[in-house]
């Protein structure tokens, strides 16, 4: 019998839930902070954000980057905006109607307690990074401008032209810059971090990788929190960054914590199509465009004449059509179904027939050239650039992309995982978003986390006590760096025939085919199959050239994907026993006659968390009931 | 299309590099130029050989992390792109392409295109930022900011740090990266009381990392793929002559 996991959600009524929590959490008095040392992995909203903070309460913090600097972890990607509750539009928002919104919006599959506290730190983070210099865009008054975004009925999403992510992680880079000059924080760019050391059951240190020499190096550590981000790089083609990675959490995963729905990743509808098998990655077009673009296909399977040829008639506004409520503006895991049936049906455009129009001539008519221009110019010479086309003349071409992963480790109120002293934040945890993410809550989740919840939870942490001193000279540092050292040797002894790129690439094609936007039984049943074989041969064919102790990318590359090739498994495993579709997670097995999504509640209203076993032995899934006891469970209706 | 590339090769920072030429084929027009490196690293590691190590993230344009010198010009022959964002349908078959680090003394080589770009961080520590403990900042809105302001902020904000300013600046000068960071912070009432000082000191650190002075050549806004405007370097001046003559923020500032 698997165990039920305790989420240590505090009691009483939702709206007052964090307050208490944040009296009740111990504090650490000022002067005993700097006896405590934190590592902090990532650089991003989350981890960024907690080592920044950590550090000017007085922490001593460790903070590790692959990048070359913390400026560009890969929150500096996103570009639509921000939300918060502020009602600064006068449009009924309030922190009730954002929680509603996010819980809705992940299909019933986020837990309570944690939405809540996220829609009540939303104002303060708009408030916050206003004050650190942040330029979001303003109005001719000089108030705070807003947009909407899909899946809401009001206007929150503040924005910083279509840069919000790199304004916000500027934000970041620019608090942690001043604590790095104030000696509390420390920063080490260019590390990976290999491996997470746990000393009598609780996380005590990590095991690092310096990217430049490649030598291997240990970090103890009172706490550890792991705020690296998501893994859509499992999927070869995603629209994240090269360098994103599992590695730290998937490490963290085989070392006790528990993973939660892993199958749970968010296929944006507003990407670039793929071009060729040579592309290293998908870009993004931001999710704002909906706001002013309508997506159509021509009614007519197989119709390849141009754009302009096709008169109104023939074209098939089908989010219009089939969600006249929302519109154009219905979240991203409808959209981007919505596309894959009308390509699926044949109507896809250009060459491939894998995309779908995003059209701007009705918004270039109503607000002229220049307001288009100004909301949206960056995203149009981007497109441009990759396509030689001009999206002020010629709708874009759009196609879902992998990009937001909801699942992650496991984590309870406190963003604890299951190993006792390991935190985790923003999107490398599971807890908010549920079976799919609403725009513009990312980057509200990371800084939330970043700033406000883990500075509080770590702090109740190391306040409790009962924390020996431990250092790297510890023989569990000696054992985990070893069997780091093996398996990186291990991957450069196999001189094979085939790169790591290869295989990268054969993973993504099992995984976007049959663990992707819709899956079912059979599909998943045969990329367990295929992934296993994958693994065996990657472990047996691989060729990675060049040595441990120097600068080597490909050896970089390697260990992530060896990772992916075993966290693929997992998400599909997590798939096939999740019998239902919700959010993001379509079976083809569980619809409406109508084609849309249906949930199970009755057997599926709870997160399904596993445990590593042992490799070569099959994970335990545990389950965490989710209770609504604040929003009426509906089904999920848009039109 | 088939490409020659001629690439500078450097096993580590205090070795001697050479020039090495490889011949790419199969290329496609939409290809990014970074996907043709990808592409010729997947040949040389077939080979056996070392592949080019160069530095790249996002590829879409906005990390800053990829920086190459492109037949000679920082992020290659387009304007306003970053490196990420070339595609080879701006060269032409059978074409060789020179492809080098950027060069300046302040970003040490660590290994072939790779370069060490730490000194923006520690330009940064001294002073680009807004003093502003987190959970105490009053409402957003409580500070109307112009809107004519935010968005000069905003421009001056875009800059994505990647370096292209000082590898094109005859004098490996960042002022353009500091006077993009000045600028910002300037527009803007938050951290107003710590301007003087801020210019002070980061510009302070800027000469001692070994970043030349600005005269005033504009190379840096030609290679800029955000169109960063040299005015922010005149801006940055101006705001390094207040902070001289401010009293007490010099003093903060240098000892004095």
């Amino acid at each position: 019998m698997s165990r039920i996991l305790d989420a240590k959600i505090p009691s009483g009524p939702l709206a007052d839930k964090w307050d208490r929590h944040e009296m009740e959490c111990p504090l650490v008095a000022p002067a005993n902070r700097r006896k405590f040392t934190v590592i902090v992995v990532g650089t991003g909203l989350a981890g960024g954000g907690a080592a920044a903070t950590l550090g000017e309460l007085g922490y001593n913090v460790l903070n590790f980057c692959v990048q070359d600097t913390p400026r560009r972890a890969h929150s500096v990607a996103a570009q639509g905006g921000i939300n918060a509750s502020k009602n600064y539009q006068n449009d009924g928002d309030s922190v009730e109607r954002l929680f509603y919104d996010t819980v809705k919006g992940g299909d019933y599959r986020s837990r309570e307690a944690n939405v809540y506290r996220l829609s009540q730190l939303s104002m303060g983070i708009i408030d916050q990074c206003v004050a650190m210099g942040v330029p979001f865009a303003r109005e001719y008054g000089g108030t705070l401008a807003n947009r909407s975004f899909g899946g809401v009925q009001v206007s929150r999403t503040f924005y910083a032209r279509g840069q919000t992510g790199q304004q916000l992680l500027l934000g970041v880079y620019s608090a942690l810059s001043r604590q790095i000059a104030a000696g509390t924080v420390k920063m080490f760019p260019r590390h990976e971090m290999l491996d997470l050391v746990v000393v009598d059951g609780k996380a005590r240190g990590i095991v690092c990788r310096d990217l430049v020499t490649g030598e291997m190096k240990r970090y103890a550590a009172d706490a550890v929190v792991l705020a690296t981000g998501g893994y859509s790089p499992v999927f070869y083609l995603s629209t994240n960054a090269v360098n994103c990675s599992a590695t730290s959490i998937w490490r963290a995963y085989k070392r006790g914590a528990l993973f939660a729905n892993p199958c749970y990743t968010q296929i944006h509808p507003t990407a670039i199509p793929q071009l060729g098998d040579y592309q290293s990655k998908l870009t993004l077009m931001s999710e704002s465009l909906r706001n002013d673009g309508r997506m159509w296909v021509p009614k007519a399977p197989g119709d390849k004449r141009r754009p302009a040829d096709i008169p109104e008639a023939e074209r098939d506004y089908f989010l219009e059509r089939r969600y006249p409520a929302f519109g154009n503006l219905v979240p991203r895991d409808i959209a981007a179904r919505a596309s894959k049936v009308e390509c699926d049906a044949g109507k896809g455009v250009g060459n491939t027939g894998f995309a779908v129009y995003l059209d701007f001539a009705d918004a270039i008519k109503r607000l002229g050239r220049d307001v288009v221009a100004d909301r949206y110019g960056n995203l149009f010479t981007m497109y441009e650039e990759i396509i030689a086309d001009d999206p002020y003349h010629t709708p874009m071409m759009i196609y879902p992309a992998p990009h937001y992963t909801m699942g992650g480790l496991w984590v309870d109120y406190n963003l604890e995982s299951t190993i006792p002293g390991l935190f985790v934040a923003g999107e490398a945890n599971f807890s908010d978003h549920g079976a799919n993410r609403l725009g513009a809550s990312a980057l509200m989740q990371g800084c939330a986390d970043g700033y406000f919840v883990v500075p509080r939870v770590v702090a109740g942490y190391l306040a409790r006590g009962g924390l020996g001193k431990v250092t790297t000279d510890h023989d569990a540092f000696g054992a985990v760096e070893d069997e780091v050292r093996r398996r990186y040797d291990a991957l450069l002894a196999v001189k094979g025939s085939r790169t790591v790129r290869d295989f990268h690439w054969d993973l993504g094609r099992v995984m976007w085919d049959k663990v992707g936007m819709s899956r079912d039984r059979a599909g998943l049943e045969q990329a367990i199959v295929r992934i296993r074989e994958l693994r065996e041969a990657y472990w047996h064919d691989v060729k990675v050239p060049g040595e441990a102790a120097d600068f080597n990318k490909q050896l970089e590359m390697a260990g992530r994907v060896a990772d992916f090739l075993e966290l693929g498994e997992l998400m599909a495993m997590d798939a096939l026993a999740r019998e239902e579709s919700c959010g993001g997670h379509f079976r083809a097995e569980h619809h409406t006659p109508e084609g849309e999504a249906r949930r199970d509640d009755e057997n599926f209203m709870h997160v399904a968390a596993w445990e590593h076993k042992g490799d070569g032995q099959a994970p335990e899934r545990h389950v965490e009931p989710l209770a609504y006891e604040n929003i009426e469970v509906k089904t999920r209706s848009y039109k | 299309m088939t490409i020659h590339l001629k690439i500078w090769r450097q096993a580590r920072g205090a070795a001697k590099g050479n020039f090495e030429t490889y011949t790419v084929e199969k290329i496609l027009p939409e290809m990014s130029f970074l996907e043709t490196l990808d592409l010729l690293n997947e040949q040389l590691t077939r080979q056996g050989r070392q592949p080019v190590e160069f530095d790249s993230d996002c590829r879409e344009g906005i990390c800053g992390t990829c920086g190459l010198v492109i037949k000679g010009t920082a992020h290659g022959p387009n304007p306003k792109t970053t490196t990420c964002e070339v595609r080879m349908r701006h060269f032409h078959d059978g074409e060789t392409i020179t492809v080098e680090p950027f060069r300046a003394g302040p970003f040490p080589i660590l290994k072939d295109l790779v370069v060490d770009r730490t000194a923006f961080d520690r330009i940064q520590q001294q002073g680009g930022f807004v003093t502003a403990n987190v959970g105490s900042a009053p409402d957003g809105n409580a500070v109307p900011i112009p809107k004519i302001d935010a968005d000069k902020a905003m421009d001056a904000a875009s800059c994505i740090g990647c370096g292209a300013c000082v590898a094109a600046c005859p004098n490996a000068s960042a002022s353009l990266f500091v006077g993009a960071k000045i600028s910002q912070l300037s527009y803007l009432p938050q951290g107003g009381p710590e301007r003087g000082r801020r210019a002070l000191l980061m510009i302070g650190q800027m000469d001692r990392e070994g970043f030349g002075d600005c005269s005033n050549h504009g190379e840096c806004e030609a290679v800029c793929p955000k169109e960063i405007s040299i005015e922010n370097i005149a801006r940055m001046r101006r705001e390094f002559f207040k902070g001289a003559l401010g009293g007490h923020d010099r003093k903060a500032a240098t000892g004095d």
